[in-house]
């Protein structure tokens, strides 16, 4: 009996300490109840049964009412506070609790690939009357630990997350279902193989499709490295996680422009409430499907109730997105809504036939392609609209009848001619031969029909001059004490060295009009979907100013320009990140932009470039609404590549986070100009989140190419060149589809 | 080869005398000098950080057709003979503007005497060098200062466009191998020091004014 008090008595201590961890010490009197309980816990065989029976039901009221009360008063900060909490509950308690049976693959504890992932082969128990029925399901997700520095606190290394796509593609040899587990503040910033950010966009690249149902549990969603095991048909979220693009603090050092050191903590708290992070609001934006609740402040190690629920969810979840892929579901479809305990009243396979797996991806691409959409904005008139949907539909139409009707027909049918030439060729080859010889020594050789491809003009570049280059001055070149350069004369540097030192190769930043101007054919670009504004959907403190501001410096509305253009006659769709928008950062409106770019670029079948002038990642002010960009834009390009579309990547200046860790880090050919610095997080987040600081060319292109994130480093003099050669040699025959 | 010892001991006197070195700091072409960043008897410091990525205190700043260059310091000290009557003067390449008084640390002391001591073998071509297999062995197995070198034994290895060749210690007696100031297969330019090598009788001698130095010299 004495030691169920002791034990229910240390409880209790775990108890205040939690609620004056997250609420504060000046929460009620939380300090002087920690101590009285301290004493008490010291003390405890000093004191008689009956009072500490008293003083354990007392404290328990007086504990439930401070939880009630914390929970009233709870602020987004204090949801952060909870997900990072050492009580708070990880994957490996889930793993005991929510699954009846587990095996970890790839490593246990410190013995592990990356111990911040944990993969696991588990079993899910589910009873319907009297009949049990096993479900296996792969397990993949952040394990943050109760301490333990070697989980890193969950931020996965790069190869934690390739060791995530080894057991994804497990999972779907074996057509099991994958319950992705998000417990990560972000990923380990570290560029070595496979390298942080292209990882990221390999794994979201393969989830786009996978062919079996993947749920994800979001408790602490930081960025990118929630994103890596976070495309997923069903995303489900605690009450009290948190996703979100940044964290409070890296939000506030990156708004107070602190460099070292903490920000304040009323800022912190502040970006904790304009980034909108809680359960909430995230699925008040559609970024995530369901909330899973929790007890007053939140979910703990202990808490058996929320595992039971969280078990009864997880089998909900995975019923819901198989039976959406089923034509006989109506009955079931409803059980799922109303099933409320862990006996279940219905079972459901989850094993799916290959129509059903078809019907699971185009569910899952639809859903991404409509999620935040709501936050679109285009300033159009009912007139253009009309126009631009008249234009839609007959250009669909067009291609539609061209190239599926009309070529593939014709396709099919040159093939079989081929073949049959070829066939009858053999045949007839032994008669045909000396009649041949006999005519061309007569008439002479004929010779083969003259191939026409197409070739650069020179003419076709208009002569554009940088307003850089206007000045009568000389410029000296940053590398000139390293290779002796001497100084460059302005007009000289920014006309015709295109902006790059002659002497050792140095690239000068240019201004994105120099690119518009000097890679595509004269008068060949032409621009659309202008309309598409950035806005601030989240009504972040003061980001309207600023996009205000960024609207009028450049004329406009967002930092992605989509346009159709020519390189030496090949017709194809681009779009550019630019740096002198919000410096190239993505948000809703540049993410639509490019969906619906490579979009037409696929219906058009035309090659698709993205340029990269500059990108900070994506937008912080637009939070999640910005970050499923990522999984939305890269569904887009495994659509369009899967298609069969030529889809190339040109890097520039600075080129990191999420954009590269995704849309851009998931295209087949990426080149970097040499001017450029990619990864994944810069040097600052790096030594922060580290501890290490990295050499001033760990981002560089040449260490990009070595690591194997890019296929090759260009010249900028020679860039329109090689994306010549580039389209035509990679493009192949039609220039940008493989068929 | 022998130490001399005299020389050694004038060389001794001469840093404990002047422990510092100056550094001029030159105009690096023509131009007008626009402004002076530092003022004398400032200190100023070097390039420093892990890669010695962060550049050096600003010093002055010279201007050439528009283009104003600042020239930075290259090395610790302190600044003395400022010269601040150039200011808004044209002046020519190669000008004395400044110089810099760099306290010697204990290592430059050290490798200062040793360079004056020690019989070093230089590079004779610009190229890749490497030890030969069985020295690197012995000084792997019994540690620098204690390999013997004699006449004709094979100390490098020179590789230069793919074609390798060795390289024979020449001199009489017997050597200890002191100093190696290379890497392996790193490109080392033409008469740039190799190896540091010691007469065997003379080694005492050697440590004792290096831990001397090393008892003298703060660090």
């Amino acid at each position: 009996m004495k030691i169920e008090l002791y034990k229910t008595l240390k409880n209790l201590l775990e108890t205040a300490t939690y609620i004056r961890d997250i609420k504060g010490e000046d929460f009620f009197e939380i300090t002087s109840l920690i101590n009285k309980i301290s004493e008490v816990y010291d003390n405890f065989y000093q004191y008689e049964p009956s009072y500490l029976e008293n003083f354990v039901k007392k404290t328990k009221e007086q504990l439930d009412i401070l939880l009630d009360q914390g929970e009233k008063t709870l602020t987004p900060y204090e949801i952060v506070k909870i997900t990072r909490h050492p009580q708070r509950f990880t994957l490996q308690d889930i793993l005991e609790n929510v699954y009846d049976s587990y095996m970890e693959l790839g490593g246990e504890g410190e013995i592990n690939i990356d111990p911040a992932v944990v993969c696991a082969k588990a079993m899910l128990v589910r009873k319907v009357g009297d009949e049990i029925f096993f479900h296996q399901v792969m397990v993949i997700g952040h394990e943050k630990g109760h301490g333990e520095e070697f989980r890193e606190g969950g931020s996965a290394k790069p190869w934690g997350n390739e060791k995530a796509l080894r057991y994804m593609k497990m999972a779907e040899t074996e057509g099991i279902p994958i319950h992705f587990f998000i417990f990560t503040p972000g990923a380990y910033p570290i560029e070595d193989y496979p390298g942080a950010a292209q990882q990221i966009a390999k794994n979201l690249y393969h989830m786009a499709k996978l062919r079996v149902p993947t749920i994800a549990f979001i408790s602490e969603g930081g960025s990118g490295g929630a994103e890596a095991i976070g495309l997923a048909d069903m995303r489900l979220m605690a009450e009290k996680g948190y996703y979100s693009v940044i964290s409070p603090e890296g939000a506030a050092a990156i708004e107070a422009k602190i460099k070292d050191g903490r920000p304040p903590r009323e800022l912190v708290e502040k970006c904790a409430r304009s980034l909108k992070l809680t359960a909430k609001d995230n699925l008040r934006f559609g970024t995530i499907d369901k909330i899973i609740p929790e007890p007053p402040l939140g979910a703990r190690r202990k808490d058996c109730e929320f595992f039971k629920r969280l078990k009864i969810e997880l089998i909900r979840a995975t019923d819901e997105v198989i039976l959406q892929t089923r034509s006989i579901k109506f009955l079931r479809k409803y059980a799922v809504s109303k099933q409320e305990t862990e006996n279940f009243k219905y079972y459901v396979n989850w094993d799916l036939d290959e129509d059903e797996i078809e019907i699971l991806i185009e569910n899952r691409y639809k859903k991404y392609r409509k999620m935040t959409q709501w936050a679109v904005h285009e300033n159009k008139t009912l007139f253009k609209s009309f126009f631009d949907l008249g234009h839609t539909i007959s250009v669909k139409l067009k291609n539609e009848i061209n190239y599926k009707i009309l070529k593939q027909g014709q396709k099919t049918f040159k093939k079989f001619l081929n073949e049959l030439t070829s066939e009858s060729t053999l045949l007839l080859k032994p008669v045909s031969d000396p009649i041949k010889t006999v005519y061309n020594l007569i008439v002479g050789k004929k010779t083969g029909p003259k191939l026409i491809t197409p070739s650069l003009q020179d003419d076709d570049i208009p002569t554009y001059v940088s307003p850089l280059a206007l000045e009568d001055k000389t410029i000296t070149c940053p590398q000139s004490e390293k290779y002796s350069c001497p100084d460059l004369w302005v007009p000289d540097l920014y006309g015709e060295f295109c902006g790059v030192c002659p002497n050792c190769g140095y690239h000068f930043p240019l201004e994105y009009k120099w690119y518009l101007n000097n890679i595509f054919d004269k008068n060949s670009i032409r621009t659309f979907n202008d309309e598409i504004t950035s806005t601030n959907p989240l009504e972040f403190e003061g980001y309207a100013e600023k996009l205000k501001a960024a609207r009028e410096k450049t004329g406009l509305n967002s930092s992605l320009i989509s346009f159709e253009a020519k390189i030496g006659g090949i017709s194809l769709i681009a779009v550019m990140l630019i740096a002198e928008f919000r410096q190239g950062t993505v948000g809703v409106a540049e993410g639509e932009k490019f969906i619906r770019a490579i979009e037409l670029a696929k219906l058009t079948r035309r090659p698709f470039l993205a340029l990269v002038h500059t990108t900070g990642g994506i937008r912080i002010h637009e939070g999640t609404i910005g970050v499923v960009q990522m999984p939305r834009c890269t569904m887009a390009v495994r659509d369009y590549v899967d298609e069969g579309g030529l889809y190339i990547v040109v890097y520039d200046n600075n080129s990191y986070a999420g954009p590269v860790a995704s849309f851009l880090g998931s295209a087949p050919y990426q080149f970097a100009l040499k001017s450029t610095r990619l990864g994944f997080a810069g040097p600052r987040v790096i030594r922060e989140t580290t501890g290490q600081d990295v050499p001033p060319d760990y981002h560089s292109a040449e260490n990009a190419l070595k690591r194997g994130h890019i296929q090759g480093i260009w010249d900028r003099r020679e860039l329109r060149k090689k994306l010549f050669t580039a389209l035509l040699t990679m493009g192949g025959k039609n220039l940008y589809y493989r068929w | 080869m022998k130490i001399e010892y005299e020389h050694l001991n004038v060389i001794l006197q001469k840093f404990k005398a002047n422990p510092y070195k100056i550094f001029k700091v030159n105009t690096i072409h023509t131009g007008y000098i626009r402004d002076f960043l530092v003022k004398e008897g400032d200190e100023v410091k070097g390039p420093s950080g892990k890669w010695l990525e962060k550049p050096g205190t600003s010093l002055f700043v010279l201007e050439r057709e528009k283009n104003l260059k600042t020239i930075r310091a290259h090395i610790n000290g302190w600044v003395q003979n400022l010269r601040t009557d150039l200011l808004n003067r044209f002046v020519e390449a190669e000008e004395t503007i400044l110089e810099i008084k760099h306290p010697l640390s204990q290592q430059e002391i050290i490798s200062e005497i040793l360079l004056s001591a020690l019989y070093l073998v230089k590079a004779p071509e610009t190229a890749k060098y490497v030890l030969s297999p069985g020295l690197a062995a012995k000084i792997e197995k019994e540690g620098l200062h204690k390999v013997k070198i004699k006449k004709g034994d094979e100390l490098l290895i020179m590789t230069f466009m793919k074609r390798e060749t060795p390289i024979f210690f020449e001199e009489d007696g017997v050597f200890l191998i002191y100093n190696i100031y290379f890497k392996p297969f790193q490109l080392i330019e033409r008469g740039q020091p190799l190896i540091g090598l010691c007469p065997e009788e003379q080694l005492p001698y050697l440590e004792k004014i290096v831990s001397r130095i090393r008892e003298e010299w703060p660090l």
